[in-house]
């Protein structure tokens, strides 16, 4: 079941007396809504993200879901990171059974678990080869097969397929959404790439840098799948261009944020 | 290219014998063998050298024929083996050690950037000091031989157990520990299928330094005292004279310390997740 996320007031300062990097962040996401959040680069979107995983408390405020304070990390709200970070000495099926291994599920249940997700992620022909010898879009479907295989309520995604050739991230893009969608799971999405939000989000929620704050938000209510070359598409493109071009003097900048990966907030947990 | 026309041949004609491996197992002995045929050809060419040295004539028992003869009374007589095997104890409690301190001590390090600054120098500098110049420490720390010996070959094995282990741990990648506590993972199972998978071929390649080590140190540091082991069967050689004999444990050791090595390099490939 979807879950609701709400952001209290959420300010955050990596250390004691600097500027804030979040301030006075507050929102509401409802069950089932899948958001996506843009932002330049280093406006705080992983940092934020991280604290949606439990991964990092805020300095002030808090993350609620279903009212109960987040306070520590939960296989119920996973994330997937840009890396699939599988472990190499596992293989696939372990791999994505290993949410299930941690929570003390015996290993065929487990195992018999995993199998169909891995069947619908397409991956059931390699699930007993080493996850080392995987294209990067296979090894970030077991990610995703490892995220969904605890049942999660919600899923956080961290631009988890920006290093992902073109062809699979549009496959991903259609499939990520229908699947949370299938299965009730609140989604929450970074990523730098505003076709990507369109393509994925139901609302997509505007970041500002130094401090991060939300200063814009848009609804997007275009049917599924949805086509790059639609009217509706790109007149929901053009008007998110425009509210970032208001909000953040960074519109110039796009092109430069689209390139970087580089991500300081992943090592803060 | 010749294998896979071998197995073709035997595939089409199913009663034949696949002498595919065999072939290819015989081919990879090529280089080896070659190489132990030098080192058998040099080391006879030295004994005839001495042999007819009238200043040294004495020593031709060290040639290979009576190597090999006394090698092959020691193994027939049985008498080889206790000292096999007390050497071998040895070396495996001081290796046992050697893993107890040293792989906590490693983690402990490679985590705790801290911990890295302070032990660095000491450690550092302990490691450079010959596990033999600890020597006359430990006759007089321990109460028994054995223990001063067992010692020894902690001395020996720790440093490079530690040093690999600590770096294994700096090696991991933090995103596994991130995913891994997202998935709910408990501190003991983040230790048991995270970190210690992650870190044991850094563990094994250290183990297999130190078994090295350890069966370098081990002979001179079984001449001390005690009475049994190949180094003190080397001592007892040399004072009875006994130059083949001497010879053949020479080559025992040799043997021995190459089967080691090779086992570790199973070991290694056996728990390598790095795929070539
Ligand atoms: N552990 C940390 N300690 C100190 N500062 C940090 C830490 N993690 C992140 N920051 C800073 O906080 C700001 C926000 O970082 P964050 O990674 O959340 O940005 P981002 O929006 O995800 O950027 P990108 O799009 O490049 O991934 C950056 O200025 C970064 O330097
Ligand atoms: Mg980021």
């Amino acid at each position: 079941m979807g879950a609701t996320i709400s952001l209290d007031y959420i300010t955050h300062r990596f250390s004691r007396g600097a500027a804030p990097t979040l301030e006075k962040i507050e929102n509401r996401i409802e069950p089932g809504e899948m958001v996506a959040l843009i932002g330049r680069s280093g406006c705080g979107k992983s940092t934020l993200l991280h604290m949606l995983a439990g991964l990092l408390i805020p300095s002030e405020g808090c993350v609620r879901v279903n009212g109960h304070q987040v306070s520590r990390p939960s296989a119920k709200w996973n994330m997937m990171f840009q890396k699939a970070s599988l472990y190499p000495w596992m293989s696939v099926r372990e791999n994505a059974a290993l949410g299930l291994l941690f929570s003390g599920m015996a290993k065929t249940e487990a195992f018999s678990r995993v199998d169909e997700l891995l069947e619908m992620l397409g991956l059931h022909d390699k699930r007993d080869v080493n996850v080392q010898s995987l294209s990067g879009g296979q090894q970030q479907r077991v990610a995703l097969a490892r995220s969904l295989a605890t049942d999660p309520e919600i899923l956080l995604l961290d631009e988890p397929f920006s290093a992902l050739d073109a062809f699979t991230r549009t496959a991903l893009q259609e499939e990520v959404p229908a699947i949370c969608r299938d299965l009730d799971i609140t989604m929450v999405i970074v990523t730098h790439d505003i076709d990507e939000a369109i393509a994925m989000a139901d609302r997509v929620m505007i970041m500002s840098q130094n401090p991060g704050r939300i200063v814009g938000e848009l609804d997007v209510e275009l049917p599924w799948p949805r086509r790059h070359m639609d009217a509706g598409f790109q007149s929901l493109r053009d008007q998110l261009m425009t509210q970032f071009k208001d909000t953040d003097d960074g519109l110039a900048g796009r092109k430069a944020i689209t390139e970087t990966t580089d991500d300081d907030a992943e090592n803060a947990a | 290219m010749s294998t896979q026309t071998t197995q073709a041949l035997s595939g089409a004609n199913g009663a034949q014998v696949n002498l595919a491996p065999v072939i290819s197992w015989l081919a990879a002995l090529r280089y080896p063998a070659i190489g132990i045929t030098t080192l058998l050809a040099l080391w006879w060419l030295g004994g005839y050298v001495v042999a007819n040295d009238p200043d040294m004539w004495a020593f031709a028992n060290f040639a290979p024929a009576p190597t090999f003869s006394a090698l092959y009374d020691l193994v027939a007589s049985g008498d080889i083996w206790p000292t096999i095997v007390s050497s071998l104890y040895r070396v495996l409690i001081g290796l046992f050690w050697g893993v107890v301190i040293g792989v906590p001590v490693g983690v402990l390090i490679g985590y705790v950037g801290t911990a890295m600054k302070i032990a660095n120098v000491p450690f550092q500098f302990l490691r450079m000091i010959s596990p033999l110049a600890w020597m006359p420490i430990a006759v007089l720390a321990f109460a028994t031989w054995d223990a001063a010996i067992i010692f020894l070959l902690v001395m020996a094995t720790v440093w490079p157990i530690m040093f690999s282990t600590a770096h294994g741990v700096r090696r991991i990648d933090p995103n596994w520990f991130k995913v891994a506590k997202n998935l709910g993972a408990s501190g003991p199972q983040m230790l048991r299928r995270i970190i210690l998978p992650a870190i044991m071929t850094d563990v094994m390649a250290g183990i297999r330094l130190a078994v090295g080590v350890a069966w370098v140190v081990l002979v001179p540091a079984e001449y001390l005292g005690v009475t049994s082991g190949l180094g003190y069967a080397i001592n007892d050689a040399r004072d009875t004279l006994a130059y083949d004999t001497l010879a053949a444990i020479v080559l025992v050791i040799g043997l021995i310390g190459y089967g080691l090595d090779t086992i570790c390099g199973l070991l290694i490939k056996r728990f390598n997740w790095h795929v070539e």
